[in-house]
């Protein structure tokens, strides 16, 4: 995992190492300053010093600090750059495999899902990452640079780490330990919490229709207490922290002052006082380092589970890859289904669709009908392959849709999928999306045929109106027929309409198909649609329920012989006989 | 979450208002009194608490010293007995104030853990309780994403500011003060020096700060535009599948990536060099003290400060003074460093803080209505308050001039005269608007999108008020009924369906809470929801996530119909209700539909034609006008514009 995410650092290894490098020297000279001053102090306070040792030694430590300073200044500048370019780098390579992702990928991640591994999950990397590069070296090497110069200047005196480090460590461990699971806990939780504000913002319509402000309230107040209790749980054992290093570094105080006064005084030692100070100095920095490390301990392991889930998104091999010596050429809008199976998960017990077979002449219109669930839009997504058949063989053109090259195939195939998006920028950017190169005239034709130009030519912007993001400000029609018209432009060998008119009046439903038929009579068109209208002049209607082609026929024919067919155009038409 | 506008006091750049700040610990004080002042006050003793351990250790040190230098060469034993007599007591001392402070320390941190959780729940219960009253036109202007990041980032950001901001601030900033003092307290002259070594950290502060706080404003904005973007794409990865985007989208994102990483490394870089500058500034500060020091000893200049002052006598400066200033010194430099490490979420909570008070101050739905809906009964063919459940209810009537109480059958008769009504000032929406619905009628809206039909209902259960005509339910103005109880009386299905996470049961039981489960699944049979409920995989208690992502449109659709079915009101809005049911379905549900409209005021909003075809009178809107009215065979005869739309689809083909 961690090998699969340095990956990812490519050309910011250069200022890694600059960083690692310059707080190492940081680290060096920051352990030098304090022994310097020692030994300035120690002169003054023995008489030693006149005024030029005080300027040596000063100018020295001037020297030092404004090395260190150099050096923190340059570290801070290298890791910045390092930290934020591999985060780049994650977010690049992350979104780059996920453009490669099949249908099948995105289903099994989610797109929501997927977001919050491009922005939070990155983001914990990215602070986890800076504080590896920035501390994780520093620390350790402080600690021991530390211990050393104890040894080195205390001697005997230094022995008081001996009893204090492991005690320290190890309670700061049982901190971590025992806090880490706690908040992964309580973070789980606030996501639920901030879930369910999210479902209540949504359903607001439905919370005041109903009057459920009150109960929405408790509900709300119950669930915030709630994690309120396991949240103060959580930070109270890592308020502990705090007190436990407390503890240890006045232990240490003690510990020096009265060995060292005993050792000195009864004339055990012939340690000086200077180095009783000296000692403080390093037995606080010693702490101060463990308390260091006990935090990035904890960093890490808490950005491990983001870690985890963003190296997910980087092993996800697509589900379909473009073969080996591809197709370019889609001869003609033809589609044949030869005893096609399909199901979404390859171990799932249930097939979403079984023994498809079917032949489509290219020009043809195809209408399909059937009830939710009855895998109508499962059928047509296997055109473009956007996902491949479990068994069986779909072919377009005469040729098996594997062989095809993924874009050249898709290109050939417009599909209007039944979540319709429209995406932020002008309606021009958006029809775009069909053809890069369209003129204007193409796409204010492109709209007329979708019955879009109308009411887009009403706007005051026309063609350059801005669409919000999610395409917030047209209305479901108008979005609907936006996006019949960006289909369009691509001037697809096969168009597919995958509920594409729910929203749209049954009078501009019923003008699209007669555009399509004397605009675009060579492109076969196959409409899936709820209304019977819409396909009743198909050449073709396919009856779909639970996964099967149960019927197909045109609308005189179905009206014989389907009795689903037959009931859901009785429904429509209310008998039929009424209706002039 | 993400959004892409950004927090307001960082989008604009305008200044962050240290008003919120005061309102904030306000608010702490108001829900913590007594919590909060014991932290503060531990905070503050062990703050001086642990600045005076540096006097007693001097001392120490300084006697171990003298002993060191008058018994040379005979230290011992013997001379060791005699000055522990001198240390040990003040080893004792030292002890127990570390003792004290520890203890303090403990307590404060383990109540700063409390009081931080505490006040995030009551705050977001506070924002929650206040968003719950907000009229609907809140939810309907501000982006939703927006609304939820007052509760992730903005509650985070006080998050930060109660546990570690607000606790630093007060503990360096007095630390800071306390050695100041004492440094005041031994020698002015050493003192003026400290202070222009700290404006000397100001200014580079400041210089590094404004930088790195211009570039964290530029930051913020990238990860708006990036995080937007990233949402954006994401949730059309089928469609740019579907159009081969996929090179297109690649390069776009690396654009908004790229400046993501320039912004994010310039903001980081000013902000991690700011640590090491301070930290070094301190460094040369105490060369510099040192040299003054020694500088002032051999010159044997009379040293001043208030000591001296106090104690009349000026003699030059002596080294039991500058080392004990050193040390000072870097206590001080040290605080001021750990101070503007806390100034950035300081102002980032300062902005949160702004943000959630903006919501908490946003104008709650209005509600003057007195006239309640109660249980009532008939006693001697006059209509009595009850306190059981009846299934009869009745409009309660207070009348203010006389006192007097009168009663009214809830009946579900609905009269909308002359309403006008726009949402926005200028762009009027309904024009002169009326209809009568009688009780039990079904009274149907068709029209094009943007007519004006969803409107009208939102004008019955008063989402929003009508600015001119009058609204009457049973009789009574709707403006006098209290709004939870007009809303009671009326159920609605939308087409956007809204479910919540949840059994499916409890998601049924939403429309009555003291419904029992027998009612549900009636409610659910009602709606012919019980046949796919019963084939999931717990029935009626399988789980509901995510708005219900795991059943059909359809199916959740037929769940919120079963939600207002066992709600049983005697008005009923059905807004596009049916619209995602496909017809067979539509056919299954229609029966129960019908079923559920028997005996009820429905209104009905659809632009299948079908399933209005059987209403009571159909109206037809357009541009906020009714254009025409009747029912299905008085509008056929009439050859208008309902005709042309139930004729068109057949007669053009």
């Amino acid at each position: 995992m961690i090998k699969k995410l340095a990956g990812s650092i490519r050309e910011y290894k250069t200022p890694v190492f600059l960083t690692l490098f310059f707080i190492f020297a940081e680290a060096v000279i920051e352990s030098i300053i304090p022994f310097i001053t020692a030994k300035l102090v120690n002169s003054m306070q023995l008489g030693e010093a006149d005024i030029s040792f005080i300027l040596k030694m000063g100018g020295i430590l001037v020297a030092m600090a404004v090395a260190s300073l150099s050096c923190g200044g340059i570290a801070g500048y290298t890791c910045a750059k390092a930290s934020a370019g591999f985060s780049k780098n994650l977010r690049h390579d992350m979104f780059y495999n996920i453009q490669n992702f099949s249908f099948k990928n995105i289903d099994k991640f989610s797109s929501s899902s997927l977001v919050t591994r491009m922005t939070t999950d990155v983001n914990n990397v990215q602070m986890a990452f800076m504080m590896i590069i920035r501390i994780a070296l520093r620390a350790p090497l402080m600690l021991i640079f530390s211990i050393i110069m104890a040894f080195v200047m205390g001697g005997k005196l230094a022995i008081g780490f001996v009893a204090i480090i492991p005690l320290l460590g190890g309670g700061l461990l049982l901190i971590a330990k025992f806090a880490m699971p706690a908040f992964r806990r309580v973070f789980k939780k606030y996501d639920r919490l901030n879930e369910s504000v999210e479902e209540n913002v949504r359903g607001m319509r439905v919370v005041k229709g109903f009057s459920r402000e009150e109960y929405e309230k408790r509900k709300f107040g119950d669930a915030s207490e709630d994690i309120c209790k396991d949240f103060t749980k959580a930070e109270k054992i890592v308020a502990l922290n705090g007190p436990l290093m407390q503890v240890c570094i006045y232990f240490n105080m003690i510990f020096v002052l009265s060995i060292g006064s005993w050792f000195i005084i009864g004339g055990r030692s012939s340690i000086a006082v200077g180095e009783i100070s000296s000692m403080l100095t390093y037995g606080f920095q010693v702490l101060m380092q463990l308390m260091m490390i006990s935090m990035i301990y904890v960093m890490l392991t808490m950005s491990a589970e983001s870690a985890k889930r963003i190296a997910e998104v980087l092993d996800e091999k697509p589900t379909i890859e473009n073969p080996k010596n591809p197709v370019f050429d889609v001869k003609d809008g033809s589609v044949s289904f030869k005893n096609v199976n399909f199901k979404y998960q390859k171990h799932g017990k249930e097939f979403a669709l079984v023994g498809a077979n079917l032949e489509i002449k290219s020009g043809m219109t195809v209408g399909i009908i059937g009830g939710t669930g009855s895998s109508k839009s499962t059928f047509v997504q296997l055109i473009p392959r956007l996902y491949d058949v479990t068994d069986g063989e779909v072919a377009v053109g005469g040729i098996n849709v594997k062989d095809y090259d993924l874009t050249a195939l898709r290109d050939a195939v417009g599909m209007v999928l039944q979540k319709n998006i429209l995406f932020a920028g002008t309606i021009k950017d958006n029809l775009r999306w069909g053809n890069e190169n369209a003129t204007d005239e193409e796409i204010i034709e492109a709209c007329k045929l979708a019955q879009a130009d109308e009411f887009v030519s009403t706007l005051k912007d026309g063609y350059d109106t801005y669409i919000e993001q999610g395409g917030t400000n047209v209305s479901g029609g108008q979005k609907q027929r936006l996006c019949i018209a960006r289909a369009l432009l691509k001037k697809p060998k096969i168009l597919i309409l995958d509920d594409s008119t729910s929203a749209v009046d049954t009078k501009t439903d019923a003008l699209i198909r007669r555009g399509f038929q004397n605009y675009i009579p060579d492109t076969t068109k196959i409409i899936i649609a709820q209304r019977i209208s819409s396909v009743q002049n198909a050449d073709l209607i396919l009856v779909m329920d639970n996964g099967k082609i149960v019927e197909t026929g045109t609308h005189e024919q179905l009206v014989k012989s389907s009795e689903i067919y037959r009931e859901v155009y009785e429904q429509q038409t209310n008998g039929g006989e009424d209706n002039e | 979450m993400s959004n892409q506008k950004l927090p307001k006091g960082m989008n604009t750049g305008k200044k962050i208002n240290v008003k919120s700040l005061g309102r904030v610990i306000k608010l702490l004080f108001s829900f913590y009194p007594k919590l909060v002042t014991i932290t503060g006050i531990c905070i503050l003793v062990s703050s001086v608490v642990s600045s005076i351990p540096a006097v007693f250790l001097q001392k120490v040190i300084a006697i171990i010293d003298n002993y060191f230098k008058q018994n040379k060469g005979n230290l011992g034993d013997g001379i060791w007995l005699v000055a522990k007599k001198e240390i040990v007591p003040l080893l004792i001392i030292l002890a127990s104030m570390y003792v004290i402070s520890i203890i303090l320390m403990t307590v404060y941190s383990l109540l700063l853990a409390k009081i931080t959780q505490g006040f995030l729940s009551k705050m977001r219960q506070k924002m929650f309780g206040i968003m719950q009253n907000l009229p609907i036109k809140y939810f309907d202007t501000n982006k939703h994403g927006d609304i939820m990041s007052h509760y992730t980032n903005d509650i985070d950001t006080l998050r930060q500011l109660v546990s570690q901001a607000l606790p630093h601030l007060l503990q360096s900033g007095i630390i800071v003060i306390s050695v100041l003092f004492i440094m005041l307290w031994y020698s002015f002259w050493m003192t003026i020096l400290v202070i222009f070594g700290v404006f000397a950290m100001l200014f580079v502060s400041k210089k590094i700060g404004g930088g790195s706080a211009k570039y964290f404003i530029r930051q913020q904005k990238s990860v708006g535009i990036t995080e937007g973007y990233i949402q954006e794409m994401m949730n059309g990865q089928k469609v740019v599948k579907v159009f081969n985007h996929e090179e297109k989208s690649k390069k776009e994102f690396d654009r908004v990536n790229e400046e993501l990483f320039n912004d994010g490394f310039r903001a980081n870089a000013f902000a991690n060099s700011l640590g090491p500058i301070i930290m070094n500034i301190g460094n040369i500060l105490y060369v510099f003290c040192a040299i003054l020091g020694g500088i002032l000893m051999f010159v044997k200049v009379p040293n001043v400060g208030i000591s001296t002052i106090v104690a009349g006598t000026f003699v030059p400066i002596s080294i039991s003074i500058v080392v004990p200033f050193l040390n000072m010194t870097k206590q001080f430099t040290g605080n001021l460093n750990q101070l503007s490490q806390q100034i950035n979420s300081v102002a980032m909570a300062l902005a949160g803080a702004e943000r959630i008070f903006e919501l908490m101050d946003t104008k709650t739905e209005e509600d003057n209505g007195y006239v309640t809906l109660v249980n009532a009964k008939e006693v001697d063919g006059k209509i009595v308050e009850t306190d059981e459940r009846t299934g009869k209810w009745a409009w309660k009537h207070p009348h203010q001039a006389d006192g007097t109480v009168s009663y009214t059958p809830l009946a579900g008769d609905v009269v909308m005269s002359d309403v006008d009504f726009s949402y926005v000032e200028g762009k009027q929406v309904l024009s002169n608007v009326s209809i009568y619905a009688k009780p039990g009628q079904k009274v149907a809206f068709v029209g094009a999108t943007g007519a004006g039909k969803t409107t009208i209902t939102n004008l019955i259960n008063r989402f929003y008020d009508i600015e001119d005509g009058k609204i009457r339910y049973d009789g009574i103005n709707i403006n006098k009924i209290k709004k939870s109880d007009l809303r009671r009386s009326l159920g609605i299905v939308l087409q956007d369906t809204n479910l919540f996470t949840g059994t499916v049961m409890d998601n049924i039981r939403y429309g009555r809470l003291d419904a029992t489960d027998d009612e549900c699944i009636e409610a659910a049979r009602l709606a012919g929801a019980d046949s796919f409920i019963k084939r999931l995989p717990d029935g009626y208690e399988t789980m509901l996530n995510n708005n219900g992502a795991n059943l059909s449109q359809g199916q959740r659709q037929l769940i919120s119909i079963a939600r207002a079915a066992v709600a049983n009101p005697p008005v009923m809005i059905l807004d596009e209700a049916t619209s995602s049911i496909d017809t067979r379905t539509e056919a299954i549900v229609q029966r129960g539909m019908d079923k559920l409209m028997e005996g009820r005021t429905v209104f009905v909003i659809a632009h299948r034609l079908s399933t209005v075809k059987n209403s009571d009178v159909i109206m037809v809107l357009d541009k906020g006008r009714i254009i025409e009215r009747g029912s299905h065979d008085d509008l056929i005869a009439q050859k208008g514009t309902y005709y042309q739309l139930y004729t068109g689809a057949f007669e053009l083909e």
